[in-house]
C-alpha cells in the first residue's frame, strides 16, 4: 500500500471535512489568572508567581483585560456573548501544567455560534461556522536535553520553563467545515490567515505565527460523499504557518485516502506535522477513553459581563478586514481582480493614496515593480527601504511629466539604494526627461545615418520598423527622452 | 506555669496595652508552655521561637515608641499547618510536602503579621485536613488534653489541643466539613467557621475549594470574635472573597442579648445516634437560652439526611484535582522509581505513591471516579443538586428562626484507633457540621458542659450567610450563662491542665 495517493485522485474519491481549532495568545500585560507579566522570551522561570507555578495555597484571579479581548474576538466573529460563562478544570498530568489541570472553559464558553467569511484566491467567499470561542491558560514549555534532537523519548532529562504557563489564550473552534471539496487545504489556510488579520486589527495579540502567538490544530476526515456521515478524524497539532496548514491538510487528505482506498480504517489520533518532509506522523492515540474529568472551577466565580459593557465593546469594534476591503474597493474603483492583486499591499496602498497618489498608480507600483524587488530580495514589502510617501512622490513626478515610467524605475532603484527621496535621486543622478528637440534631433540623425537598411524598410512602408530606431535613440539618450516624441520626430525626419 | 498562660487574648491585649506585660514575656511564656507539655500533646508540628520572639520585640519596641497598635498586637498565635507561612516549613501534615518552605504568606498570615501577632508555630492536622481525629497526620496524632488516650478531633486537632492545653491563646483553623468546630467540641474550646468567602482562602492549601474556610480557634467567644475581626475582610487574591464591610463581632459578644430571638432546633441534627450525655448537655444549654428570653422553635431540614453522602462526593472530587499538583516536579517530596526508566510520569507516580497516606489516596480515588466520564452526572451532578436542596432547607429554616442550633458532634472524643479502620463511622462524626459547609453558611461551636463520661460537649450555632454576628450574640449569652452556672470556665473548672492555675 502506498502511504499517499495522488491528491486529485483523493478528492475525486472522497469529500474532505475539516475542523480547525485556533489558539491565540492574548497580548495582555499580565497572565490569565495572576499578575506575572506576559512577554516573549526572558530568563526561564523569571515570569512567574506562586499562582503561575501552582504552589500550594495559591488561587487564580481572572484578568479582566483578557475577558475583554475574548469578548471582542467573539463579537468580531459574530458570536453570541454568554450571559454567564464559567471556567472549568481540565484534569491531566503533565509536567508543563503546574497544577496538573488546565483552567479552561468547557460547557459554558464566553462566546458561541458565530461565523467567518473567508475570501479564497479566486475571490469567492467561503463561510466557516464558528462553534465557540473560549478562554483558557497556556502551559509552560518543556525542553528535552540530550539524546536525539530534543525528542522526549531519548532525552537524558527535561527542563520546564513556566514563563508561558498561565498566558491567556482564546481558542476558537469551528463547526465541521463541509463543502470545501478539493479546496479544503486552501480554505484551511485562508481561514487561519483571516483570523490572524482580525486578531491584529482588534489589537488583541501581536498574532505572530513564527512566535507561536497563533497556533492551529487541524482536524481532517474523509467521507465517500457529501451525503455520507462524517468519517474518522485525525487532529494534526500545532501547525504554525499558513503554508504548512495548507500542506498538512493536503497531506492528510492523500494519506487518509490511501488508507481508505486500500480497505483500511483511519485511526482517530493526534498527529504531528513535519515541516521538512511535508508529512504528518502519529502521536498519542486519542480516543473517547481519554477522560479529562472536567468540573466547574470552584476557585472562580462565573463571568457575568455587563450587557452595556458588551454593547460598548461592540460599538467600539474597529472596521474588520473584510468590510475594509469592500469599502476600499468601492472608494478606489478597483475590479475584483485588481483588488485581489492589491490584497498583500493593502495598508501600503492606503498610505500611498493618503500621500496623494492615484489608487491605480499606487497599486501598480506596490504590486508590480516593488513586489518584484521584494521577491528577489526575499523580503516583505514592508521591509523594503521605501516609504509610501516616497512612492507617492514618484507617482507625482511621473504625473507632472518630469519622469517617464522607465526613468521612474531608475529613480526607485536610487531610493531603494538609500540615495534619498525621488527628487534627490533625480538631481544627483541627473535624470531628466529630454524635451528639447535639439539634442534629440542630433541623436536621431546619428541613428538614421547608422541604420540605412532599416530606414529603407520604413520608407518602403514597414512603419513598425520605426521601433528599432526609437530604441536606439532612447539608448543613446540614456532613456531620458520621451519615446513618443522620438517616434514623431523620426517620422517627420523620414517624411513618412 | 506562668499566669500569662491561660489568660484570654482579650485580657492579654489589655495587659499589653497597659504595658503591664511585654509581648516578649507573653510569647516566651507560651513557648515555655509548649516545651513543657507538647511532648505529650503533640499539638505543634514545629515552633518558630526565634521568629516569634523577634516579632514580639518589634511590637514591644513600637509600643514603647508610643505607636498606635492593633488591638491584638503582641498576642501570640499558632497556625494550622495547611496555611502557608513564608520561610516557615508548611506540610499540611503530609510526607509529600515535608521540608517545603513556602516563598509567600497566606493572606491571613499577612494579616496576623500586620496585626503584630507573633506566630508561635504550626499545628498538627490530619493529612491535607482529611479526617476527624488527627490520626491521619503523617507525623503522628495529637492527644486530647482532657484524656491523652483520646483524639482531639480533626482535622484541626492540633490547633484545638494547643489552645485547650494553654500552649497558645489563639489559633488558626480551617473548616471543610467541621475541622474547626468538631475539634472545638471535643476539646472544650471555641471554634468558628465563618461565612464562605468571609475570610480569604489565599494561601490555604486547598482540600475542597468550595467548602474550605479559615476561621478562629479560641478559649472564649470574645477571643474568637477578636481574632475573626483580624482575619475577615475582602482579599482581591481570592475570587470567592466577599467584598463587604466587616462588622464588629466582639461588640456583638459584649452587647449580647437573646431576648426575643427565635432559636431553631434542627430536628435532623439530634436524636438517634447522638450520645446521651451530648443530648443532655445540649438540652441544658437550650434551657438557659429559653430562660434568657429566647423563643425555642423546632425546624426541619429533611435534605440534611443526604448531606454526608453529597459531601463525600464533592469533597473527594475537588480534592482529587486540588492534590494533583503534588507530583514531585516543582516542590516537596520527589521519589524516583527504584527500577525501570525515570520518566516524568513514573516519578509522579512513585512520588504520590510514597508521599500520600491511605486516607488521602482513598479520597483521591473516590474523587477521580466521581468525576469520570459516564459517572459525573450520577455522582458530582447529583451531589450538587443535594447541595442546592440543603441551601433551600437552610433558607426555609431561617424564615422561622434567627439562628439554628444543634450538638456540634454526635459523640464526645473517641479513643485512638476506635474508628480508624471504619471510615464511615469516622465520617459520621461530622454529620452535624457538614451542612453549613455545603450551604456556605457560618457556624460555631462552644462548650456546653461535660458528658457522663467527663468529656466536653460542643454546642453548635448556625446563622444565615453574612450574618456571622448573630451566632456571636447567641454564643456570647450562652457562654456567660454557662460560666455563671459552672462558676468559671469549663477548662479551669474541670482542671484539664492539672489545675495548676
Amino acid at each position: 500500500m502506498n502511504d499517499v495517493v495522488d491528491y486529485e485522485e483523493a478528492v475525486a474519491a472522497f469529500d474532505p471535512v475539516l475542523g480547525i481549532e485556533v489558539h491565540v495568545e492574548l497580548g495582555t500585560r499580565t497572565k490569565m489568572f495572576d499578575g506575572a507579566p506576559v512577554a516573549f522570551g526572558g530568563e526561564p522561570n523569571s515570569r512567574v508567581t506562586p499562582v503561575s507555578l501552582g504552589l500550594p495555597g495559591s488561587l487564580p484571579k481572572v484578568n479582566r483585560a483578557a475577558v475583554e479581548s475574548a469578548i471582542r474576538i467573539g463579537l468580531a466573529l459574530g458570536c453570541e456573548i454568554a450571559e454567564s460563562s464559567r471556567f472549568a478544570r481540565k484534569n491531566y498530568f503533565y509536567p508543563d501544567m503546574p497544577k496538573n489541570f488546565q483552567t479552561s472553559q468547557y460547557d459554558e464558553p464566553i462566546a458561541r455560534d458565530g461565523h467567518l467569511d473567508v475570501e479564497l484566491a479566486d475571490g469567492t467567499l467561503f463561510r466557516v461556522e464558528i462553534e465557540r470561542a473560549h478562554m483558557e491558560e497556556d502551559a509552560g514549555k518543556n525542553t528535552h536535553v540530550g539524546g536525539d534532537a530534543g525528542r522526549i523519548h531519548s532525552a537524558e532529562y527535561s527542563l520546564v520553563d513556566y514563563n508561558r504557563a498561565g498566558v491567556p489564550l482564546v481558542e476558537i473552534v469551528t463547526r465541521p467545515i463541509t463543502g470545501a471539496g478539493a479546496r479544503a487545504p486552501e480554505v484551511a489556510a485562508a481561514y487561519v490567515q483571516t483570523l490572524r488579520d482580525i486578531f491584529r486589527v482588534l489589537d488583541v495579540s501581536e498574532a505572530r505565527m513564527e512566535r507561536g502567538n497563533v497556533r492551529a490544530d487541524v482536524n481532517v476526515s474523509l467521507r465517500p460523499s457529501p451525503e455520507a456521515p462524517l468519517g474518522t478524524r485525525t487532529e494534526t497539532k500545532n501547525v504554525n504557518s499558513f503554508r504548512s496548514i495548507e500542506r498538512a491538510v493536503q497531506y492528510e487528505i492523500t494519506r487518509q485516502a490511501a488508507v481508505l482506498l486500500s480497505g483500511g480504517t483511519v485511526v482517530q489520533e493526534t498527529r504531528h506535522w513535519h515541516e521538512e518532509t511535508g508529512e504528518t506522523s502519529p502521536g498519542r492515540v486519542k480516543s473517547d477513553a481519554e477522560d479529562y474529568r472536567y468540573f466547574p472551577e470552584p476557585d472562580l466565580m462565573p463571568i457575568v459581563p455587563d450587557r452595556a459593557w458588551i454593547e460598548e465593546l461592540r460599538a467600539r469594534l474597529p472596521e474588520l478586514p473584510a468590510a475594509r476591503r469592500r469599502r476600499l474597493q468601492a472608494e478606489w474603483g478597483f475590479s475584483d481582480l485588481e483588488m485581489r492583486d492589491a490584497a498583500g499591499a493593502l495598508d501600503l496602498i492606503v498610505e500611498t493614496v493618503a500621500a496623494g497618489a492615484a489608487p491605480a498608480a499606487a497599486r501598480k507600483w506596490w504590486t508590480g515593480e516593488l513586489a518584484r524587488v521584494a521577491n528577489s530580495r526575499g523580503a516583505t514589502l514592508e521591509e523594503l527601504p521605501v516609504t509610501p510617501v516616497q512612492v507617492a512622490q514618484l507617482v507625482a513626478l511621473v504625473d507632472a511629466g518630469e519622469l517617464t515610467e522607465r526613468l521612474a524605475r531608475q529613480v526607485l532603484d536610487g531610493v531603494l539604494a538609500g540615495e534619498g527621496d525621488p527628487a534627490d535621486v533625480l538631481a544627483t543622478r541627473g535624470l531628466r526627461v529630454v524635451s528639447d528637440d535639439g539634442p534629440l534631433l542630433a541623436a536621431i540623425d546619428d541613428v538614421i545615418a547608422a541604420n540605412p537598411d532599416i530606414v529603407e524598410r520604413i520608407r518602403a512602408g514597414r512603419v513598425q520598423a520605426t521601433g528599432a530606431l526609437v530604441g536606439s535613440v532612447m539608448k543613446a539618450t540614456r532613456g531620458q527622452a520621451d519615446a513618443g516624441r522620438v517616434k514623431e520626430l523620426i517620422a517627420s525626419r523620414l517624411g513618412v | 506555669m506562668s499566669t500569662l498562660v491561660g489568660t484570654t487574648a482579650a485580657e492579654l491585649a489589655r495587659l499589653l496595652a497597659a504595658r503591664e506585660v511585654s509581648s516578649v514575656e507573653v510569647t516566651r511564656a507560651h513557648l515555655d508552655r509548649i516545651a513543657e507539655v507538647d511532648g505529650e500533646i503533640h499539638a505543634h508540628l514545629r515552633t518558630a521561637a526565634a521568629e516569634a520572639l523577634a516579632a514580639a520585640e518589634r511590637v514591644d519596641a513600637a509600643r514603647s515608641r508610643g505607636e498606635g497598635l492593633p488591638l491584638l498586637a503582641g498576642v501570640p498565635i499558632s497556625v494550622k499547618d495547611n496555611v502557608v507561612t513564608r520561610g516557615l516549613e508548611t506540610t499540611a501534615g503530609s510526607r509529600i510536602l515535608e521540608g517545603w518552605i513556602p516563598p509567600y504568606d497566606a493572606t491571613v498570615v499577612t494579616r496576623l503579621r500586620a496585626a503584630g501577632m507573633p506566630i508561635l508555630g504550626k499545628t498538627n492536622l490530619d493529612e491535607f485536613a482529611m479526617g476527624s481525629s488527627t490520626e491521619h497526620s503523617a507525623f503522628g496524632p495529637t492527644r486530647n488534653p482532657w484524656d491523652t488516650g483520646r483524639i482531639p478531633g480533626g482535622s484541626g486537632g492540633g490547633s484545638a489541643a494547643a489552645v485547650a492545653s494553654l500552649q497558645a491563646p489563639l489559633a488558626i483553623g480551617s473548616d471543610t466539613g467541621g475541622s474547626i468546630r468538631q475539634p472545638g467540641a471535643v476539646t472544650g474550646t471555641v471554634g468558628v467557621k465563618p461565612t464562605y468567602g468571609g475570610v480569604s482562602r489565599y494561601g490555604l492549601i486547598a482540600l475542597a475549594s468550595s467548602l474550605d474556610q479559615i476561621g478562629p480557634v479560641a478559649r472564649t467567644v470574645e477571643d474568637a470574635a477578636l481574632l475573626h475581626e483580624v482575619l475577615a475582610g475582602h482579599d482581591p487574591l481570592d475570587s470567592t472573597s466577599l467584598d463587604a464591610p466587616v462588622p464588629s463581632f466582639s461588640a456583638a459578644v459584649r452587647d449580647a442579648d437573646v431576648a426575643g430571638m427565635r432559636i431553631g432546633v434542627v430536628r435532623e441534627l439530634g436524636g438517634e445516634g447522638y450520645q446521651e450525655g451530648v443530648r443532655a448537655s445540649f438540652e441544658t444549654a437550650l434551657g438557659l437560652l429559653a430562660d434568657a428570653g429566647a423563643e425555642i422553635v423546632e425546624v426541619s431540614c429533611p435534605s440534611f439526611d443526604y448531606a454526608l453522602a453529597a459531601y463525600y462526593l464533592i469533597l473527594p472530587a475537588e480534592a482529587s484535582s486540588n492534590l494533583a499538583r503534588f507530583d514531585g516536579m516543582r516542590f516537596g517530596l520527589r521519589i524516583e522509581p527504584s527500577d525501570g526508566p525515570v520518566t516524568a510520569e513514573r516519578v509522579m507516580a512513585a512520588t504520590r505513591g510514597a508521599g500520600f497516606g491511605d486516607e488521602v489516596k482513598r479520597r483521591i480515588i473516590l474523587g477521580t471516579h466521581a468525576l469520570s466520564a459516564g459517572y459525573f452526572d450520577a455522582y458530582y451532578g447529583s451531589a450538587q443538586k443535594v447541595r442546592t436542596l440543603i441551601q433551600r432547607d437552610f433558607a426555609a429554616a431561617f424564615e422561622r428562626a434567627d439562628v439554628l442550633v444543634s450538638p456540634t458532634a454526635p459523640t464526645t472524643a473517641f479513643r485512638f484507633g476506635e474508628k480508624l479502620d471504619d471510615p464511615l463511622a469516622m465520617y459520621l462524626n461530622d454529620i452535624a457540621t457538614i451542612p453549613a459547609n455545603l450551604a456556605g453558611t457560618p457556624g460555631m461551636s462552644l462548650p456546653s458542659g461535660v458528658s457522663e463520661d467527663g468529656l466536653p460537649v460542643g454546642f453548635q450555632v448556625l446563622a444565615p450567610a453574612h450574618e456571622d454576628e448573630r451566632m456571636y450574640r447567641v454564643s456570647g449569652v450562652l457562654e456567660r450563662l454557662l460560666e455563671e452556672r459552672w462558676g468559671g470556665r469549663l477548662l479551669d473548672v474541670h482542671g484539664v491542665n492539672g489545675g495548676a492555675r
